[in-house]
């Protein structure tokens, strides 16, 4: 295996196109230059912080190290679910919900994967677990924000619909059938429109990863294949969990839908 | 089950009838703890300033927000009762009806009660056909009475339900909701902003003053 090592000006070059986004925002007054370039500088740090670190746990091969770091993952990830949302709980339930669901979701298919699947040796080898877990929490992280995102909106903007529901006698479920039922697909959106375009609009970016890495590209595609399943199972499981109990903490045991317990305030803004 | 006790503090209503929903120390934000009585075949007429709490108190009666006090009908309190099955024999009308459907008919159960109704209100019966983007305000606030009449609750708590209607049309369908009430021997508490509807329609006249539920002379 043999692939072509990238210098620091090489990085350096490749920056270039993000002063060319800046330009244009600049240009057409988009205001999005300065998020461009803190966001960007933002990826370098972290994408850096996380190259050395991940070095470092690799050597150590420590299950309590994989442990540690992925929990770190799932912190944060939790975090961006929270922040990505314009409507939110409160309470525990701000960040408790996005975060235990897509942890379930996430470490369950990562466990499925790791020890039924790629069986590593051993299985909690850093190298495999801590990237798998990667891809999985990222992708559950963006259905699982939009899942959550589209309910606790659509509880709100279609409180009249489902409170008609409600007061005829309808149950819960019945009320907030259609509300769930966008959701679910909102969230399940990303991974099947990715899994529909793989191969044919774009190239996923861990199997180019690979085939530049030069891994051949047949192996690539192979564990390409495996991890859109991966994620698709995780997404998919993630997003019915936290749609689910979402929808259980919008109403109480009286069936009455309860948007008290949403922060009053859009953070669309 | 829970029998309800609680005193009537006002408004024992007409002598002879069995009591039918009675409100125990119902605490609503802003309102002192309501209590009330109210018999089969009543017509309650409440009263008050815009934000003053008659639609919360009306929800609070239909367990649509969570509320102290207790709240009986027939003698059952509605603990006893799950909150779907409280809520299809006490149901509340919003003066803002919605639908969860872009066609009419997908709201209704089709039935005979359901084709009466829509006579009574002055709607066609192919009203059912419709969408609901194609029906006027005064259109749909009679459709959300036919949709929340037709399995005959027992308790009726209407929210402003002829604000959009001109007057003839509103006084049509008052005759019509009285009529029901009487009928099926039913209760109803209207709210409403109209001093000549209430004249016109109300057994009973209950106003709010001061952050009080009161009794006012008919």
């Amino acid at each position: 295996m043999s692939y072509v090592v990238l210098g620091y000006w090489d990085l350096a070059l490749a920056a270039i196109l993000i002063l060319v986004n800046g330009a244009l925002s600049l240009a057409f007054k988009l205001g999005l230059e300065r998020r461009l370039i803190i966001s960007a500088i933002r990826m370098c740090v972290q994408l850096g912080a996380i190259g050395f670190v991940l070095k470092f746990v690799f050597v150590q091969t420590s299950p309590a190290w994989t442990v540690g770091l992925a929990m770190v993952m799932i912190l944060l990830a939790g975090r961006e679910i929270f922040a990505r949302q314009t409507t939110v709980f409160t309470g525990f339930w701000t960040y408790g919900l996005g975060t235990a669901t897509m942890m379930f979701a996430a470490t369950s298919v990562l466990i499925f994967a790791l020890a039924a699947l790629v069986r590593p040796e051993p299985v909690y080898a850093p190298r495999y677990a801590l990237p798998l877990l990667g891809m999985l929490l990222g992708n559950t992280m963006t259905g699982i924000s939009l899942g959550l995102d589209g309910l606790m909106r659509s509880a709100r903007r279609d409180r009249f619909a489902i409170e008609a529901r409600i007061a005829l006698g309808h149950s819960r479920v019945e009320a907030l059938r259609e509300p769930v039922r966008d959701a679910l697909r909102t969230g399940s959106m990303p991974i099947v429109n990715a899994m529909a375009a793989s191969g044919i609009v774009s190239l996923p970016g861990m199997m180019t990863g690979q085939i530049l890495a030069g891994v051949e590209p047949v192996e690539a595609v192979k564990y390409q294949i495996m991890i859109m399943f991966l994620i698709s199972g995780a997404t998919g499981l993630g997003v019915l969990m936290a749609v689910a109990g979402a929808a259980w903490r919008l109403t109480d045991e009286r069936h009455r839908l309860r948007l008290d317990r949403l922060r009053p305030e859009d953070r669309s803004g | 089950m829970k029998k309800d006790n609680s005193p009537a503090s006002f408004g024992a209503g007409q002598p002879g009838h069995s009591v039918r929903l009675a409100v125990s120390d119902l605490s609503v934000l802003n309102l002192s703890p309501v209590t009330l009585v109210l018999h089969a075949g009543q017509c309650a007429v409440l009263e008050g300033p815009s934000g003053s709490g008659k639609s919360l108190l009306l929800r609070a009666i239909a367990d649509l927000d969570p509320a102290s006090g207790a709240v009986a009908l027939d003698g059952e309190d509605r603990g006893a009762l799950s909150g779907p099955e409280w809520r299809r024999q006490v149901r509340y009308f919003s003066a803002e009806p919605g639908w969860w459907s872009e066609r009419v008919g997908d709201h209704f159960t089709p039935s005979d009660e359901v084709s009466d109704l829509l006579d009574a209100f002055g709607l066609p019966a192919d009203a059912m056909d419709w969408t609901v983007e194609r029906a006027s305000t005064g259109e749909k606030q009679r459709l959300a009475l036919v949709r929340g009449m037709a399995d005959r609750p027992k308790v009726l708590l209407l929210d402003e339900p002829t604000s959009a209607l001109d007057d003839a049309t509103a006084k049509a369908v008052e005759q019509q909701l009285l009529a029901r009430i009487r009928g099926d021997g039913a209760a109803a508490i209207i709210v409403t902003h109209d001093e000549a509807q209430a004249i016109r329609i109300a057994q009973r006249r209950l106003a709010i003053q001061d952050g009080a539920v009161i009794e006012v002379a008919s």
